[in-house]
């Protein structure tokens, strides 16, 4: 390992702030950056990463703190006044012009001129220069998009190194790239690194992080969670770091979950749901126009301490609803296995960019696989549209609420239709009492809070509009329903409410996927757990067997292990 | 936290009232109606006799009537065009499958002697319409299926419309004649047919989007196209079935507007048409980004346009109303614009006015 | 790395090349006077305003946006020095230099609330086609006739090689288009230009001065428009308010025609005048053979859609960048969600 005493830092934060209105974004953050080093910032949703980054570039001022470049105290109001400070970044987005050439992107902005007119000699002669000091040697007068993202990326960095940056950032500059062209990169970064620059490099990837970096930086909820060398910090504490998670507590917990304390803080609102009715009852289902949502078969029975799940193995299970035969998609997930059962609930647990969401996307048909099929009602099929998959019973409530999840300007109650109306077809409509019937029925059951149906969904708060569209698809009545990241972003009480209306939803014999980045829910609510990391699947746990532990584990894994069954 | 979380929290900042969807809507609809009744009242009170009606050889007459009636070509237009909007396309044919539709109609009517075919003309405005509507599937292709963004798909018919229709009748005015056309153009009725039409037009438009789901539909890929794509919706159909439907508002528009004069013009028939149309569902309230439209609102501003025009007509030759229109498609951008808005609400907030810069918030978040 | 294939940004350029070729040889071919120096000649002093104002209108394509006022700019201006000369009775030199000063006038009424106000450029332009023509009809609503002697020497004015006349139109024309391929390749403006067609968000990142670049653009569109309608008094000495109706459609199409992508960021300045030039010939052909002048408007328009078709295929094609939605400018900014 490189030595760290010589090492002087470049870049110095300390204390720094970020405030944006109600939510404390960086609490007191230090951080430096030294020459010759690469710097992994390490974090989950939320942790602070992408806003420490901004702060960095400029593109958000800091609202306290200090930071220093060389001593020197700065406060760059802009990424342009960052860069000529010496702080580039260059993003997984590469934020170039495609349908220019190479070397014009790379002078874009500070031509060189002579007698007034741009001289693009010397701007070809300095482009070849600047990407053979990364070892690439490309036509440079070639239309950039012609090249593949890896070449877009080094484009990027030789400007960035050519307009004189003594810090690089690289922000997941790896999500799009190939093994050999990952490879091709670490080979600059190195060389530049060697050459005495300091590199902050943000990737998903554990492997890369530690194939890489020379100091990890973690951080979590907008706070600092220690900085340490990467030669020093084990797969599993990472990881155990970053999810906030130490393993002594863990065990600590689990003997707690063993003594049948877990149910404690979970069981607040189940029964008060459950016994308000709220659950599709078995006998709505299957009417086509269905939007049951009346009464629960499981109002009797007491809640027991433990949630409930069929923790027998797959050799009881009927007949799965749906299976994926190496179902795969170059660059987005390598092919895996899938089988589901009718009341399953699987879990997706993986680091945040391990594919969990490319997963689902595949499954419901919105990206198209290029390899393996999949099965359903015994028949194999190919989705190339979401609709397709949703003929056959799937549903899927995506990541990201704001942009393919709510419609704004509808109200709630055309929001909670529209599938079950896009599902009849054209000319098929609900009346507009079995419209309001359906809207107001869910509002009540899944407690959304508005004061009617007829509020435009964008001025409902996040857990309220994650309701409204778990309220779509349970009124559309699916086999199958893919929840990505259905808590992010929503309280505590609505997190509960979801993880519960879950549970009940399989006992009826709806089968669920359920993604998440908090491990404690993946935990609770799943029969069985897939394990994803680095854009494959790695693992996969099955009763018993789940724990956030043995997920973390799995995930640490240095080789993926062997994918049960 | 991440900036997920800060969008939440500025989402929740403002809620508001319990019926705010609805007044909303009503509110895009207040401005337009607003504003055609003070113009109505200015014209009633500046213009003698503005108001009055009569019935003159059996047949209404007045100003009022006349409004109607001119305006009704605008009229059918806009509703067609509501639909694109809506979706967030833009559909720039419609006035020359006005002039196609007109030249279509004309041509089939004459006799052969004369280049025509010689079928009743009747059935030449069926296959004026059914023309129009091949048109409409043209443009419906070239933006759902092949990707063309509308306002260049759409241009393309725009040149070459006008081209088939001078094409068919050439470029001289061509006569209409028949017992259908005299009925469309002056109807034994007291009331005049234009208005009747847009009537008819404008019903069936508003069952198809109450009874069917299209509407909802439409809304919804206007809103938001990748969350209606993940619901299930046939985004690609309801995109071509709206231009179908502008198609066919057009070749009506074309027949209304040539029954008119009575005269078949492969040049003058809809001229500048297509401007009016989109600025009509402008002013109605529908956002041309898409998203949630206005019928009664894209007929209204049909409406104000042609009462414009024609209390202008009162003071100012019509070419020089274009000055006017200008200012108005102006205002009305500019009043669709956050940024105007925004900028605008700086300006007062900065002059003290406290009051509004709440509103300005508002309007930020 | 290396694939052998035609760069894509030669791809629509090189269409229109052999599409020009071909039908200038088979026009030729039909009839054979065609190929005649003169007519030749003639092709150019016709086409010259088109080429004027089609030149400064694909700057403002290639910049992303679009103008629908030009040719209302360029009856403006026919009208606006019309009526300078003959009833105020101004000395030519000021009139020219007050029609361009209109021109650059609309155009940064285009830009500044386009910039300023973020409006959609289809709609702004929209409002000041109207206004403009709206404007010609303020000035006087019939024709005024140019007949003083400085309009009967201006549309005589040229270069006689021979028995070849190079007219004024095409003098400036030429110069006109010397001076737009200059600064749209050997400028930092003009590769500001490309730059913010090709992606506006990158160019604001990259530090270019996209916000001033935009109001330039629109004001140059506008001059050009201006220059075209005063060339054109060259060939009919007269200001009509009616006159080039629609033919912002002409303008749009060559420029489209001309390997310009309506999306920006992608064009020659040169494609553009082939695009004029391919207009031209069709004109002429159709003109020769007698036939209806509607077949100019059916071939324009079904070249404007092969031409786009092609665009759209090959932007498909483009990775990494995504297909722009006018209409969609302003609706949504994508904020990051990742931590």
């Amino acid at each position: 390992m490189r030595s760290e005493s010589i090492k002087s830092p470049l870049l110095q934060l300390q204390k720094v702030r970020k405030i944006f209105p109600g939510v404390l974004a960086l609490d007191d953050v230090d951080f430096s950056a030294r020459r010759g080093e690469i710097h992994a910032i390490m974090g989950e949703n939320g942790a602070g990463k992408s806003t420490l980054i901004k702060v960095l570039t400029g593109a958000y001022p800091r609202d306290g703190g200090r930071m220093m470049l060389d001593g020197a105290e700065i406060a760059p109001r802009s990424p342009q006044e960052a860069q000529r400070l010496g702080i580039s970044t260059v993003y997984q987005e590469v934020n170039l012009i495609p349908s220019l050439s190479v070397a014009e992107n790379i002078f874009l902005g500070r031509q060189p001129t002579r007698w007034g007119r741009i001289d693009w000699r010397q701007i070809r002669r300095r482009a070849q220069a600047a990407l053979e000091r990364l070892d690439l040697s490309i036509d440079v007068g070639r239309q950039l998009s012609s090249y593949s993202i890896a070449i877009q990326q080094m484009v990027a960095i030789a400007r960035a190194i050519d307009i004189s940056a003594r810090l690089l950032i690289l922000d997941e500059p790896t999500s799009s790239l190939d093994a050999n062209e990952v490879q091709r990169l670490f080979a600059v970064m190195r060389k530049l690194r060697d050459e005495g620059m300091a590199i902050i490099f943000v990737s998903h990837f554990l492997d890369q992080i530690y194939a890489i970096t020379d100091r990890i930086t973690v951080l979590r909820n907008g706070r600092l969670i220690g900085e340490y060398p990467t030669s020093q910090l084990s797969r599993q504490d990472l990881i155990a770091r970053m999810m906030g998670r130490e393993l002594a507590d863990l065990d600590v917990q689990l003997q707690q979950e063993e003594s049948g304390q877990r149910d404690s803080h979970q069981s607040i609102s189940m029964r008060d749901i459950i016994g308000r009715g709220i659950i599709p009852s078995p006998g709505t289902r299957g009417e086509g126009h269905g939007g049951g949502f009346l009464s629960t078969p499981n109002q009797s029975s007491a809640p027991s301490p433990a949630l409930p799940r069929s923790t027998g193995g797959g050799s009881e299970m009927p007949s799965p609803i749906l299976r994926a035969r190496s179902l795969g998609r170059s660059g987005s997930i390598q092919p895996f296995d899938l089988e589901i059962g009718a009341g399953e609930v699987i879990g997706l647990a993986g680091l945040l960019g391990s594919g969990r969401s490319e997963m689902a996307r595949l499954l419901f048909g919105i990206d198209v696989a290029d390899s393996g099929d999949i099965e359903i009602g015994g028949r194999k099929r190919v989705f190339r549209q979401p609709r397709q998959a949703i003929a056959l019973g799937l549903a899927f409530c995506p990541e990201d609420r704001k942009t393919s999840g709510i419609i704004p300007e509808l109200s709630i109650r055309e929001n909670i239709v529209l599938a079950l109306q896009a599902r009849g077809g054209l000319f098929k409509s609900l009346s507009r009492a079995r419209q309001d019937e359906i809207a107001s029925g869910y509002i009540k059951a899944l407690g959304i809070a508005t004061p009617s149906a007829e509020q435009s969904i964008g001025n409902l708060s996040g857990g309220n509009q994650q309701k409204a569209i778990l309220a779509r698809w349970l009124a559309a009545d699916p086999r199958l329903l893919i929840l990505d990241e259905p808590t992010r972003g929503i309280d505590v009480g609505a997190k509960a409410e979801i993880q519960k209306l879950v549970l009940s939803l399989c006992r009826q014999g709806t089968a669920i996927v359920f993604i998440s980045s908090e491990l404690e829910e993946v935990v609770r609510v799943s029969d069985r757990v897939l394990v994803l990391r680095d854009r494959a699947l790695v693992g996969q746990l099955r009763g018993a067997a789940i724990s956030e532990q043995a997920i973390m584990q799995t995930i640490a894994q240095e080789r993926p292990a062997e994918v049960a069954r | 936290m991440s900036s997920q979380a800060v969008l939440e929290s500025a989402s929740t900042a403002p809620k508001r009232g319990a019926d705010f969807g609805r007044l909303h809507l009503w509110g895009k609809l207040l401005w337009p109606a607003l504003a055609l009744a003070i113009l109505l009242a200015i014209d009633g009170i500046c213009i003698r006799g503005f108001f009055s009606v009569s019935i003159v050889q059996g047949r209404l007459t007045g100003t009022l009537v006349d409004i109607f009636r001119y305006g009704a070509p605008v009229m059918v237009l806009s509703v067609g065009m509501t639909f694109v909007l809506a979706t967030g396309g833009v559909d720039l044919s419609v006035g020359a499958i006005m002039a196609l539709a007109g030249a279509i109609a004309a041509k089939a009517a004459m006799p052969t002697s004369l280049n025509g075919m010689g079928i009743s003309p009747g059935s030449g405005i069926a296959i004026a319409l059914l023309v129009s509507v091949l048109a409409g599937m043209w443009n419906g292709m070239s933006v759902a299926w092949l990707g063309m963004q509308p306002i260049v798909a759409t241009l393309v018919l725009m040149v070459a419309g006008r081209g088939i229709a001078r094409l068919c009748i050439g470029a001289a005015n061509v006569p209409l004649s028949g017992t259908i056309w005299t009925a469309l153009h002056n109807p034994h009725l007291t009331l005049p047919m234009a208005p009747i039409i847009v009537l008819i037009v404008a019903v069936v438009a508003g069952l198809l989007t109450r009874v069917t789901s299209i509407g909802l539909f439409v809304e919804a890929l206007g809103g938001n196209p990748v969350a209606s794509r993940y619901a299930g919706v046939r985004v690609g159909l309801i995109t071509f079935m709206v231009y179908v439907f502008c198609g066919l508002c057009a070749g009506i528009a074309g027949i209304i507007s040539s029954a008119d004069v009575m005269i078949a013009n492969a040049s003058s028939t809809g001229m500048y048409m297509e401007l009016d149309a989109i600025l009509a569902v402008v002013i109605g309230g529908t956002a041309l980004t898409g998203g949630r439209f206005s019928l009664v609102g894209s007929l209204i501003g049909a409406l104000l346009i042609q009462t414009l025009q024609t209390t202008l007509i009162y003071k100012v030759p019509i070419q020089q109303t274009l000055v006017i229109k200008a200012v108005v498609v102006l205002a009305v951008c500019l009043l669709q614009s956050a940024e105007f808005r925004r900028k605008s609400l700086a300006v007062c907030a900065r002059l003290g006015l406290s009051r509004t810069r709440k509103a300005a918030a508002q309007v930020a978040s | 790395m290396k694939r052998l294939r035609l760069d894509q940004r030669h791809v629509p350029l090189a269409a229109t090349l052999v599409v020009c070729v071909l039908l200038y040889v088979l026009t030729g071919l039909q009839y054979p006077s065609f190929f005649s120096p003169l007519v030749l000649a003639d092709l150019f002093s016709d086409n010259a305003r088109l080429d004027i104002a089609a030149l400064g209108s694909t700057f403002v394509i290639l910049s992303g946006g679009i103008d629908l006022s030009v040719a209302s700019v360029m009856a403006l201006a026919t009208m606006f020095m019309a009526t300078a000369v003959e009833r105020f009775h101004l000395h030519p030199a000021i009139a020219i230099v007050l029609t361009l000063f209109v021109g650059c006038g609309v155009g940064y009424l285009n830009g500044a609330l386009i910039h300023f106000f973020d409006l959609p450029p289809f709609l702004v332009t929209l409002a000041t086609l109207f206004l403009a023509r709206g404007c010609c009809f303020l000035i006087s609503m019939s024709p005024v006739a140019a007949e003083s002697p400085f309009f009967q020497s201006f549309g005589e004015a040229g270069l006689h090689l021979g028995t070849i006349t190079l007219h004024l139109g095409t003098i400036v024309f030429a110069g006109v288009a010397i001076v737009c391929i200059y600064a749209a390749h050997l400028t930092r403006f003009g590769r500001t230009v490309y730059a913010m067609g090709g992606n506006e968000q990158a160019a604001r990142l990259m530090g270019l001065a996209v916000g001033k670049t935009k109001v330039l653009v629109y004001v140059f569109g506008g001059l050009a428009a201006a220059l075209a309608g005063i060339m054109a008094m060259a060939n009919i000495p007269s200001g009509d308010p009616l006159n080039y109706l629609g033919q912002e459609l002409d303008v749009i199409a060559a420029v489209v025609i001309g390997g310009t992508v309506l999306t920006g960021g992608v064009g020659y300045l040169a494609g553009t005048v082939l695009g004029v030039l391919i207009l031209g010939i069709m004109q002429d052909f159709i003109t020769f053979g007698n036939r209806d002048a509607a077949w100019t408007q059916i071939t324009t328009g079904l070249l404007l859609f092969v031409f786009v078709a092609m665009q759209t295929v090959l932007g498909r094609w483009k990775p990494g960048q995504r297909q722009k939605l006018w209409t969609r400018r302003t609706s949504t900014q994508s904020i990051g969600i990742t931590s």
